[in-house]
């Protein structure tokens, strides 16, 4: 049996039960990444020893009858801008390349207090700047489903080492899409939670206002049950929201009977891919089959949601990325200059070339006699989409949409059109200017490529997309197609 | 003013000071302690104040209520909810190269805004605005070794990283230097009586000041760290203007630095242009909401202020109003006084002697109030020694002096220095026969004039360096004047 293949809920009940330990579990899980870890690169760095460490003490626990959290023995890739005490986090840049956080993030601590085990950190665009994976410094990710193609981004390693089973669950985080495009992209769940459900303590800031922590994982049940982990408010972060822990996993019944689906007729507009609109409207009939209500509805403005969006946070990294000057931590460049020009130096060997232009539009954004052109328009085009979110919430349970408009492109295709790059998150960045809370739940394959259907909700609404894509995943089990590597 | 009438220069002066909130136990945003003085370098800090990526800032209720305090204080009116803003800039004691700060523009509340501050220069009455106080954090604390110029490398500390930073800004109101040296003494002891600061303010509170002369462009000048610094800066520099614009020149719009070494202001040369610091509202922070029962909660709590204590002092000791402004112009001094009061109930003479030989003798070794040693105790001990006729007033004088620069108790003075007044007639009657003796011609015109006994007076204290009772002096030289009345003079 090849225990990394399994989900959490199966092996959680496994390890309890003692028919396997920890140890196994996690030892399955390295033999793995040993075997398509150099054909998938999903992976930055990982921690094999201390992991096994971690798993025996679990099943030293479970043998005395100690109690275990939920995760017990469970496996976790945690994206690599999550900051791991003592662990490398590179956030995929050789300006973190030595990089080793001298505390955890607030998520990493509910896991391992749950009883996770981290694995390792995952490969991902640099600074979470991008939707192919394809701008980390440490190589783009490649799609499980095929190696010539991008996983997505910018949680590529944590998507592409869920679907190589090379860990059980994993940790993305979502500023435009980056949990839901490479959950889309390589056919697993990845939730993007309401913004302030999950403490960002820890994060390594893009886009502060926009983006959360969430769960990715091989099916919805998993998906819930890591929200349950890491969900539920952090003192330490002023814009987490005071809710008190929930068990998410309780409301998944199966049961969607009369639940208000409404599809937003814009996100089925120019764009997107007629092989992908087929699949989401043929997801819309099942969801009908399943009892639901569906109707058609409107999200205004979705045409200028993407330079609303890069505009917000490309202003807002100007600002987070400022902090990298290689006096303190990080890369530093060898320069004899002063602390200008060391700082130039490390800013402009440290940094890639999209980071860099976003850093540079972001700063243009907010200089005098632009700010109120374009970040203070910026913001009033996101209130007027979040009202526009609430009104459509107001009369649907839920909404679907396609989470990506097209099928996982080629490596290399599209790197050099940020444009191009850009357009593609028209789908999912509108969920992060509303911070409302969207799940990407696999709906079918075109050519053997996956296409994701995203579930967005109301405000703290995790509950009601889960329990909708909990039922179409088990009318569809999508999630259980394995591609060969 | 040295310089000339002011008014006529067209002077205007504002102020930014930055106050220190080292009442505070923690940092604004985490919970690294606040009080690094004396600590050595880089040991106060924390993934938070170090600026490590994925940290967020928690803010520090403590600070905002000591933050309303001094707005209240300032009679500022609090904003119902205010906002923090990023503030972008590079800079090597900037750990996240951003400050937080707050921001009056683009839909940001300060902590507060409008204000005044009443004083008292020479006697007359000065009211100077505020425009608003915010609330920041503290930059790293740079040092060179050397000069700032000639240093070969810069070494940052962190434990000033985040300290809890208030911002008051003035509007342009002072005309003299003189007025901006008032208004930050006024400013110091309501901040001293409040006790949101230290008491010993040194580097707790930095100025900079900005100043036009006659409608001309107005010039920063930045790095003041003293009181007595920003009078002579601003002296310098109106000074420097006023030459500029005699020989025809035309000021401009710069940012000066103190120099404090040189005692000169020296324009930056920076190359930046106009600083655009890109302000945008911080995402990590949420708005802070400052209801009204929060409001009058510390209001409920604030303790006396200056003008009330002068008030107080007024009705309470009898003093005149003029005194009870000097005596409350610092809290040290204020607090000295009553204590003082306490020991020994002559306010007026305490008064009297804090004010003309305490206070002057202070100044005059270049030393703060709070700095100053003497305590109440030893300082009574030391006027009912004058009282009871054990050393004279002059003598007290010089003891006091002398005190304050040693550090010495005034009785050890007394003591050590063989001071205690001579009242013994045996004694003053042979100096005075010396004296006698040594001035015939003066005594023979005390014979006719009694004005010019206090020649002969003045001849004896000398001898005894001031030491003998001028009441027993004058009596024994009285007497002697009788008694040889009879004796033909030598001469
Ligand atoms: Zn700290």
């Amino acid at each position: 049996m090849h225990l990394n293949r399994l989900t959490c809920h199966e092996l959680v009940e496994m390890i309890k039960a003692q028919t396997v330990t920890a140890e196994e579990v996690v030892e399955h899980v390295f033999r793995r990444i040993d075997e398509v870890e150099s054909k998938i690169n999903a992976f930055i760095s990982t921690f094999k020893e201390d992991a096994l460490e971690k798993a025996r003490e679990i099943d030293r626990k479970i043998r005395r009858g100690e109690s275990v959290g939920l995760l017990a023995g469970i496996p976790v890739a945690v994206k690599d801008n999550i900051c791991t005490r003592g662990k490398l986090t590179t956030c995929g840049s050789k300006m973190l390349s030595n990089y080793i956080p001298p505390y955890s993030a607030t998520v990493v601590e509910k896991i391992e207090a749950a009883g996770g085990i981290i694995i390792g950190k995952t490969n991902m665009d640099e600074f979470a700047m991008g939707n192919s994976t394809e701008t980390s410094f440490f190589g783009c990710t490649r799609n499980p489903w095929d190696l010539t193609r991008v996983p997505g981004g910018s949680s590529g390693g944590s998507a592409a080492a869920l679907t190589s089973d090379e860990t059980v669950l994993a940790l993305g985080s979502d500023t435009g899409g980056s949990i839901r495009c490479p959950a889309s992209f390589c056919s697993v769940v990845g939730l993007k939670p309401t913004y302030g459900l999950v403490s960002r303590y820890g994060l390594v800031a893009y886009a502060n206002s926009l983006e959360q922590i969430g769960p990715m994982a091989k099916d919805v049940l998993d998906c819930a049950m890591l929200l349950t982990a890491i969900a539920g408010h952090d003192p330490r972060d002023s814009t987490s929201a005071p809710r008190s822990p929930y068990d998410y996993t309780s409301a998944i019944n199966g049961d969607i009977k009369n639940v208000k689906v409404g599809v937003p007729r814009e996100f089925f507009a120019a764009g997107l891919d007629e092989r992908v609109e087929k699949s989401v409207l043929s997801a819309v009939s099942i969801l009908e089959d399943l009892g639901a209500t569906c109707g058609e509805t409107s999200i205004s403005y979705l045409e200028y949601v993407v330079p609303t969006y890069y505009l917000i946070a490309m202003s807002e990294a100007s600002s987070n990325l400022a902090r990298f000057d290689g006096l303190r931590y990080g890369f530093t460049a060898k320069c004899d200059g002063d602390w200008n020009e060391v700082f130039s130096a490390t800013r402009s060997e440290g940094f890639g070339e999209e980071v860099k232009r976003r850093i540079l539009l972001g700063t243009f954004a907010l200089s005098a006699g632009y700010y109120d052109k374009y970040y203070l328009k910026a913001l009033k085009v996101r209130t007027l989409i979040k009202r526009e979110f609430e009104k459509a919430l107001a009369k649907f349970d839920v909404l679907v949409a396609p989470t990506m408009p097209i099928l996982p492109f080629k490596i290399g295709e599209i790197i050099e059109d940020p444009l191009t790059m850009y357009m593609m998150d028209i789908d999912t960045v509108p969920v992060n200017l509303a911070g409302v809370p969207s799940i990407s739940v696999p709906c079918g394959f075109v050519d053997g490529l996956p296409v994701g259907l995203q579930v967005i909700g109301g405000f703290f609404g995790e509950e009601k997309i889960l329990k909708v894509a909990y039922a179409f995943q088990e009318h569809t089990k999508f999630n259980l197609k394995k591609p060969e590597i | 003013m040295p310089i000339e009438r002011s008014e006529e220069l067209g002077v205007k002066i504002g102020l930014e000071v930055h106050v220190q909130l080292t009442a505070l136990k923690t940092k604004l945003f985490c919970s690294c302690s606040a009080n690094y003085r004396g600590m050595p370098p880089n040991t106060l800090t924390c993934p938070i104040c170090l600026g490590h990526p994925g940290t967020l800032p928690v803010l520090n209720r403590k600070a905002v209520e000591h933050a309303m305090m001094v707005a209240l204080a300032l009679n500022s009116s609090i904003s119902p909810q205010m906002f923090f803003f990023r503030k972008n800039y590079f800079y090597v004691d900037l750990p996240k190269n951003f400050q937080i700060s707050q921001y009056d523009k683009a839909g940001g509340a300060p902590l507060s805004t409008g204000g005044w501050v009443e004083f008292s220069v020479n006697g007359e009455r000065k009211k100077v605005r505020i425009r608003r106080i915010q609330l920041e954090e503290d930059p790293a604390r740079l040092t060179y070794p050397g000069t700032i110029t000639s240093a070969p490398y810069t070494l940052v500390d962190f434990n000033r990283a985040g300290v809890a930073l208030l911002e008051i800004v003035t509007e342009p109101d002072m005309e003299t230097p003189e007025e901006a040296y008032f208004f930050l003494q006024k400013l110091r002891s309501i901040l001293e009586h409040l006790g949101v600061s230290s008491e010993n303010m040194q580097g707790s509170m930095r100025c900079d000041a900005n100043i036009s002369i006659m409608g001309g462009a107005r010039v920063e000048i930045k790095n003041i760290s003293s009181f007595r610094d920003v009078r002579r800066a601003l002296q310098y520099e109106i000074m420097r203007q006023k030459q500029l614009l005699r020989r025809g020149g035309v000021t401009k719009q710069e940012t000066r630095h103190w120099d404090e070494d040189r005692q000169i202001t020296v324009s930056l040369r920076v190359k930046e242009t106009e600083s655009d610091y890109r302000y945008f509202p911080e995402p990590d922070l949420v708005p802070v909401k400052i209801p009204e029962e929060w409001v009058s909660k510390v209001a409920s709590q604030m303790p006396e202020l200056p003008d009330a204590r002068k008030e107080r002092f007024i009705s309470d000791y009898g003093i005149p109003e003029y005194d009870a402004i000097v005596l409350t112009s610092s809290k040290k001094i204020a607090d000295f006084f009553e204590e003082c009061c306490k020991l020994y109930s002559n306010p007026k003479k305490i008064a009297n002697w804090i004010m003309s030989d305490l206070l002057r003798n202070i100044n005059e070794t270049g030393m703060d109030v709070t700095e100053m040693s003497i305590t109440a105790e030893q300082f009574i001990e030391m006027i009912k020694m004058i009282d009871e006729g054990l050393i004279s007033g002059k003598i007290a004088k010089r003891v006091l002096r002398e005190s304050i620069r040693t550090g010495r108790p005034p009785r050890i003075v007394v003591e050590d220095e063989g001071l205690l007044k001579i009242s013994d007639e045996n004694v003053i009657s042979k100096l005075a026969d010396e004296v006698f003796r040594e001035f015939p011609k003066a005594v023979e015109d005390a014979r006719r004039d009694r004005k010019a006994v206090n020649f002969l007076v003045g001849q004896v204290m000398k001898k005894t360096r001031g030491r003998a009772d001028p009441d027993v002096t004058n009596k024994v030289i009285l007497s002697k004047l009788e008694e040889n009345r009879a004796i033909p003079s030598r001469s």
